[in-house]
């Protein structure tokens, strides 16, 4: 250094792991959620945009989406926050051998809800190439199926780490913290995408 | 013995373990720790170690070097235009061929220089700014990289091959949609979009948390250098617009591709959706563009004046209220498309509006020079030519946010002018200038003095003949975007005039790269502050070190070396044996965590090719969405996997 150092404290003693907002993961997830979200909101615009053009919506001749699997996707992904409040806290407590129990069960509720997602699918009652109205109902879910497919492939690998001795070091239970703050993300976007694809054409 | 005993007897090994780690401070210092550090922090040997570093400065010159190497090729394309309009009906350039220059030009200059440009200076010299070793997530950051120059490559090879895009840089629909642009011209563009915008989101979250976590202990948000403050409100305003873009390219490519009908009007679509949204990015992109400039020119003012830049709360503010501004005005891009009157009045005044804050800034850097001592080298020089070139295209901004006047000239080479004399005059003077200041911190070299003082002057006066006549021109009726005109209507003189400046700018950006290239090898040997100036970057050798600084510096005041009174504050405790930064809280700067940087990687490189492979292979079948995203879930998996499963007494990023 160029400049004589005057030395004015020393920083070893300092944690390298914390959750929430001092960690770096958690400003990362923070701002990939954004953009995400950014996605989404510009894709309602769009959706509404579209909407003002026609009389009707769905436009005249096409039924609105069929309830029942969106409602029970719906269903399903609110209750996998139980699950995933307890892997959230099993984390912060350094609870390691819950985490490894729990976390197969929420990737088999992530397998659920993809089969479920594939019914829904089949049950928009339109095709993507139909007209506006059906290309931007596709691509709300699609957008939305995205997330869910890449939450569980990453919690997938996340918990084959979990499984090895690393999974006891403070960094990977910060990783799995911010794991399930993403999974909360995921579901509670849901929730206007549903009132989007589902509810606000049959207003 | 059970888990949970053997895990806790392993934690207290650990515990040991850490204590014996080798850490800088009084008694680990000078030669004996600069030799450790460097062991550390420099990257791999080889062609395998040069693709797979993590370390910023490195990242950052090749964002810098494949920018200009993009400027260089959009360059061409516009002496191609010029040539083709020094004289009416001329038959150079056919007007399919004219159509793919102007599209090519564009997009090249507003995606693979000038967005890019900014986010690799940024890259670079943000950690040293801030006083830290490394930004955070550096294999994001490489990543990024990569990505841009795989969309860059993927544009220029298409263009080569005759099969680039010919659809303007705003490739509007319907034009660019399956009816009117058959072939693969117009998916080419949208995937280049893709790739850059990937690029840029990438980078811009890396920025983010590098500014608001790794800035040096008490560097609170009110201490920080103007130009991260500039930076910080680019990478938000990213973060809110890119997703347009991407959204609305993707929703073309689906149109062209799987048969979607957001823009097909006969089945409800509408081609004005894709205005709106295309806008949305693109108005924010002009600043996204013009902010990092501020910053710049904030830099070299105060450094050549030797005063503080006046008012620095209301620069900040400009700079913040600019940022939001720039999310209210997309629609005065779109008057002639028919507004409600409500909408013309309300975009009208916020158009007028978003001048305050520039005006605010510039009188901040006037006052600056006004109370201070300035000094003319050569970055000055850009930033003087920056004042008045871009204060002209600002007024004829501000008046074309009037409806009328606008309907009268919009698509007119008015436009043409008033946009790059923002642009040009906004951007890339201060970037210049900027890159002369920065050149000794990048290269260890000082850049010619005399040889910048004469590209200064070709630059500006030659900039001032392209591109002044344009605007008598763009009023006297000449289209922009059309191939040729006729003669006898008063356009052969400024087109002339226009074409033999664009010459001259050429021959200034070519004096740049010649003086670029003499002083990398013959300039003189940069002292670590040449210009004396107050930041953190100047703290440290030029070039630095892999690891930038021996020990994180401490900041006590918002100029922090004219206060350092030849001694520097600093903390110690970072280990020496394996890569570990110091994060700070957010708005006070105080010690908060010690966090383990990631050792270099191929496989941000790999994942980039995969997504790569994806993007590319997706413009000819639907199906590669599928297939190609296997291997690219494989290379992200694998980036984040340890390379080691065993625990370390303190964590590591292998």
């Amino acid at each position: 250094m160029i400049l004589e150092p005057r030395f004015t404290g020393d920083v070893a003693d300092l944690p390298t792991h914390k959750f929430g907002p001092s960690s770096l993961t958690w400003w990362g997830i923070i701002g990939f959620m954004v953009i995400e979200g950014a996605f989404f909101a510009l894709a309602f615009a769009a959706y509404f945009f579209l909407m003002g053009h026609e009389q009707g919506w769905p436009p005249e001749g096409r039924q609105p989406p069929n309830l029942i699997w969106g409602t029970l996707f719906l269903i399903v992904i609110l209750l996998s926050e139980i699950p995933n409040t307890m892997i959230k806290k099993a984390a912060r407590e350094r609870d390691v051998p819950t985490i490894r129990t729990l976390m197969p069960v929420i990737i088999g509720i992530g397998a659920v809800l993809l089969i479920i997602r594939g019914f829904e699918f089949n049950n928009l009652n339109c095709r993507w190439t139909d007209d506006a109205y059906s290309s931007i109902i596709w691509t709300l879910l699609f957008l939305h199926t995205t997330h869910i497919l890449t939450d569980w492939g990453d919690t997938v690998v996340l918990w084959a780490l979990m499984m090895t001795d690393v999974g006891w070091e403070g960094r990977r239970l910060v990783d799995t913290d911010e794991n399930c703050l993403y999974w909360r993300y995921v579901w509670l976007l849901w929730i206007p995408v549903y009132l989007m694809i589902y509810w606000v054409p049959r207003l | 013995m059970n888990e949970l005993e053997r895990v806790k007897a392993e934690d207290e090994r650990l515990a040991r373990e850490r204590k014996k780690i080798a850490r800088d401070g009084p008694k680990l210092n000078g030669a004996k720790l600069e030799a450790r550090l460097e062991r550390t922090w420099r990257r791999p040997a080889g062609i395998v170690g040069w693709l797979a570093t993590v370390d910023h400065k490195e990242i950052g010159r090749r964002y810098i070097v494949t920018a200009l190497l993009f400027l260089a090729l959009g360059g061409v394309l516009a002496l191609a235009m010029r040539v083709q309009l020094a004289q009416p009906d001329a038959a150079l350039i056919s007007p399919g061929r004219y159509n793919e220059l102007f599209t090519m030009h564009g997009s090249t200059m507003m995606f693979l220089f000038a967005v890019p440009v900014m986010e690799g200076v940024a890259v670079f010299i943000i950690p040293l700014m801030l006083g830290t070793r490394s930004t955070a997530f550096p294999r994001l950051n490489a990543f990024s990289y990569y990505m841009y120059l795989f969309g860059g490559l993927m544009l220029w090879v298409a263009f080569l091959l005759n099969i680039g895009p010919d659809i303007g840089w705003f490739a509007y629909t319907p034009l660019s949609g399956p009816q009117f642009s058959a072939g693969k011209r117009a998916d080419i563009w949208a995937q280049m979009i893709t790739f850059t915008e990937v690029s840029a989101l990438a980078a811009a979250v890396v920025l983010v948390c590098t500014i608001l976590k790794t800035r040096a202990p008490g560097m609170t948000l009110a201490r920080m250098p103007l130009f991260a403050w500039a930076m910080l409100v680019v990478a938000v305003m990213i973060i809110f617009s890119m997703p347009a873009v991407a959204l609305c390219s993707s929703m073309l490519i689906s149109d062209r591709l799987i048969g979607t009908n957001f823009y097909n009007a006969a089945e409800h679509g509408d081609a004005l959706l894709w205005q709106h949204l295309f806008w949305f990015f693109g108005h924010p992109e002009v600043y996204i563009i013009f902010l990092p400039a501020t910053g710049f020119v904030s830099v070299i003012t105060e450094t050549f004046c030797r005063r503080p830049v006046f008012a620095y709360p209301v620069v900040v503010l400009a700079l913040i209220s600019t940022g939001i501004l720039a999310f209210g005005l997309w629609v005065h891009h779109m008057f002639a498309t028919g507004l409600p009157r409500v909408g013309y009045s309300f975009y009208t005044s916020a158009s007028m509006t978003v001048a305050i804050p520039t005006a605010l800034q510039i009188f901040c850097w006037l006052a600056t020079m006004w109370d201070g001592r300035p000094r003319f080298p050569v970055p000055m020089l850009y930033v003087v030519g920056f004042i008045i070139t871009f204060v002209i295209g600002g007024l004829t901004g501000v008046i074309i946010a009037s409806v009328p006047l606008d309907l009268q000239l919009h698509d007119t080479y008015f436009i043409v002018a008033h946009f790059h004399y923002v642009l040009i005059g906004g951007a890339v003077f201060p970037l210049l200038g900027i890159l002369t200041y920065w050149f000794p911190k990048i290269t260890g070299r000082m850049m010619s003095e005399t040889l910048g003082k004469i590209g200064f002057w070709t630059m500006f006066l030659g900039f001032q003949l392209a591109f002044f006549p344009m605007h008598f021109a763009g009023l006297l009726g000449m289209p922009r975007r059309v191939y040729t005109y006729p003669a006898g209507l008063g356009l052969e003189l400024p087109n002339m005039l226009s074409s033999i400046g664009a010459f001259v700018v050429a021959a200034a950006v070519v004096l740049f790269v010649v003086n670029g290239l003499y002083s990398l090898y013959r300039g003189a040997i940069a002292p670590p502050n040449p210009w004396g100036a107050s930041s953190l970057e100047w703290a440290t050798s030029s070039p630095p070190p892999p690891y930038n600084f021996e020990h994180i510096p401490v900041v006590e005041t918002r100029t922090p070396l004219w206060d350092a009174h030849g001694e520097l504050p600093v903390v110690t405790g970072l280990r020496v044996d394996e890569k570990e930064i110091l994060l700070t809280t957010v708005v006070a700067a105080a010690p908060d965590l010690r966090e383990p940087v990631p050792a270099a990687s191929l496989w941000p490189l790999i994942a980039a090719i995969a997504v790569g492979v994806l993007f590319v292979s997706s413009i000819f079948s639907p199906w590669a969405v599928v297939f190609g995203a296997i291997p690219a879930a494989i290379a992200t998996a694998a980036w984040f996997w340890p390379k080691e499963l065993k625990r370390h007494p303190e964590p590591v990023i292998s």
